[in-house]
């Protein structure tokens, strides 16, 4: 896939990002192209999180270029890129506790003013999750874990986005949950939706992906596909660990 | 009844009670007896003015009679319903941003001071007494446009740029803004006391509904406080603009992820909360006919008591704690502290007003409806 030709739906063009004197991200260049699936993999600290806020324009690099479907967005603030098909499912969930599911999902569609089409995706929303059609006006803050997982995931597509980014999905989630949870993940990829996963969990999200990139103290050390960095000596060592089978 | 009573400080160390704790056990032991002690009273003695327990606590006790009872109920009732809507603006500022704006009782001067110099230029152009209703909407609208623009121009000059610093930082801030204000209306219009022009006598006059006889202020400043309150509750709950604000006190993060411009839903909450304050202005103007640059200070304080003790945070609450407030502080001075025995009870208002947000911060201190907040410590 290295070969791509197209147009990436979200490109890093050497990214360096400081937080005042402190170098975060070094260099990074990441190209995602339309539906795939692909994972950045690294530790605590590795820059992780300041790659999906930079990519969202919730911090600004001090130098390169974030470029979404061909257009320099680097000074775009998080509107603008969320408008143009980019959106995030943040770690934790994150949802808006005190509203119900409803209104969870509505403001997912806070940009957007094509009410039929809202009321169709919110429809297949529920079908995906009939959990969430069932628990619509209850507040999403007395949903379990699972159903607040589908919440959010069906919050975010209500943005219809082209690019989805997902921030550490199983963190917090009981083991169970975390295999479906990678499903889910799955059934919205089959949908055409290109998805940027960060995780931890690097078997889990291997098995998953099209291609994957590892990162280290903010530089990007590996970069590959996903089937190659699964068997990759140096990442099993430090991140697979020995008896990580697939 | 013992539960209540300790449940609010036990401590969470398990380490059993402290001195502090056994202190405030007291005190809500003391506060609540002392209420009941003096409510019994009161029933006692309006059951039979010779009841031997009523002449023991305070033989000069006189009751109430009916009517009394009525009118202050009904005072109470449209002096709470004004503290509910300055409570108002107090309760959204918190929800979402975190600190108390304590120049909001000046937003709420502004908008009385504002309703002076209006309806006396009308008076003089003799609209006021040709066209009074109109005039008075006149009013009302160019007060609530006053009372916006202040909190708005608050929130941009002086909130603002302390976004993202401790809370204590703009909450301090917000005492200057107040004596800012304070001071810049007794350098322009003088330090006295300025008079509404008088009202028409239509509007004056007793009206008498279901048994109650009600002076016609008190009927618009409730019926107007009302409409107002149902507007803000429809607009907060069923709005998209409402629910990008619930969505930004909660979490703004996360609100700006979903594309809302969280500066311009928080500019939005202040002016809300400043037209709410412009309305109750007006009222002020109405019920008590007389505005000076300190008239912010007692009702902004009191509003806040309200919606602390509805809840802060929480619309719903500080409309409650402001109704409850009005009428306590009307009712209760007659209902418990004479019973008892206090002497001047009816200069005791805002010593009720405060007794009750000592009782409720001492017994639940998110207040009726409060829920419990995050931890987090930044405006």
């Amino acid at each position: 896939m290295s070969e791509d030709t197209r147009t990436p739906l979200l490109e890093f063009r050497d990214i360096n990002t400081h937080y005042g004197a402190v170098h975060i991200l070094k260099d990074v260049n990441l190209a995602i192209y339309p539906g795939e699936l692909v994972c950045l993999l690294g530790g605590n600290a590795s820059g992780k999180s300041t790659t999906l806020k930079t990519l969202l324009g919730m911090v600004t690099p001090t130098t390169g270029d974030v470029v979404l479907d061909g257009e320099v967005v680097t000074n775009q603030p998080t509107s603008y890129r969320v408008e143009r098909g980019i959106t995030m499912v943040p770690e934790n969930r994150r949802l808006f506790k005190r509203l119900s599911v409803k209104e969870n999902l509505e403001l997912g569609a806070y940009l957007r003013k094509d009410k039929d089409g809202m009321a169709s995706d919110m429809e297949r929303i529920f079908e995906m999750f009939p959990r969430v059609k069932e628990r619509l006006n209850q507040k999403s803050g007395t949903l379990s874990g699972g159903e607040q997982q589908m919440v959010a995931m069906g919050r975010a597509l209500m943005s219809r986005p082209r690019v989805l980014l997902m921030d550490e999905p199983s963190m917090g989630l009981a083991p169970a949950l975390v295999q479906t949870n990678f499903e889910l993940i799955q059934q919205i990829h089959a949908d055409g939706v290109a998805i940027f996963m960060v995780e931890q969990n690097a078997n889990m999200a291997l098995s998953i992906a099209d291609r994957g990139w590892v990162l280290q103290t903010g530089r990007v050390v590996l970069d590959d596909t996903a089937d190659a960095l699964l068997v990759h000596p140096e990442l099993r060592a430090s991140y697979l660990g020995d008896a990580g089978g697939h | 009844m013992w539960e209540i009573l300790t449940a609010a400080t036990r401590s969470k160390t398990g380490k059993g009670k402290t001195n502090v704790d056994r202190f405030l056990t007291l005190l809500r032991v003391l506060l609540i007896g002392l209420l009941v002690i003096g409510f019994l009273a009161f029933i006692a003695q309006q059951i039979n003015p010779q009841n031997a327990f009523a002449q023991r606590v305070n033989p000069d006790a006189t009751g109430l009679t009916a009517a009394q009872f009525k009118g202050l109920l009904v005072t109470g009732l449209s002096q709470g319903a004004m503290y509910g809507l300055i409570a108002l603006g107090y309760s959204m500022v918190y929800g979402v941003l975190g600190f108390i704006n304590f120049a909001h009782g000046e937003v709420f001067m502004l908008g009385a001071f504002s309703g002076f110099i209006t309806s006396s230029k009308l008076f003089e152009a003799g609209a006021w007494e040709a066209n009074f209703i109109l005039s008075l909407l006149l009013v009302v609208l160019i007060s609530i446009i006053v009372s916006t623009g202040a909190a708005v121009i608050m929130e941009r000059v002086a909130y603002r740029p302390l976004r993202g610093s401790p809370r204590l930082i703009p909450l301090i801030t917000s005492i200057g803004v107040s004596f800012f204000i304070q001071n810049a209306v007794i350098l322009l219009f003088g330090p006295g006391a300025k008079g509404y022009p008088r009202l028409p006598e239509w509007l004056t006059e007793k009206r008498s509904i279901l048994t109650f006889e009600i002076e016609g202020t008190k009927i618009l400043v409730l019926i107007v406080a009302a409409v107002s309150m149902a507007s803000l509750w429809w607009f907060v709950e069923r709005t998209k603009t409402g629910k990008a604000m619930r969505a930004v006190a909660e979490d703004k993060e996360i609100a700006s992820l979903m594309g809302i411009n969280v500066n311009r839903t928080i500019v939005t909450t202040f002016a809300v909360g400043g037209a709410m304050a412009g309305v109750a202005g007006i009222l002020w103007g109405i019920l008590f006919r007389s505005v000076i640059a300190t008239s912010g200070f007692l009702p902004g304080i009191k509003a806040f008591t309200a919606a602390v003790i509805g809840g802060i945070g929480n619309l719903g609450g500080a409309m409650a704690g402001g109704i409850s407030l009005g009428t306590a502080e009307s009712l209760l001075p007659l209902m418990i502290l004479e019973p008892l025995g206090v002497n001047g009870v009816s200069q005791l208002r805002d010593a009720i007003a405060f007794l009750l947000l000592i009782l409720v911060l001492l017994i639940k201190p998110t207040g009726l409806f409060g829920e419990k907040l995050s931890g987090d410590d930044r405006a």
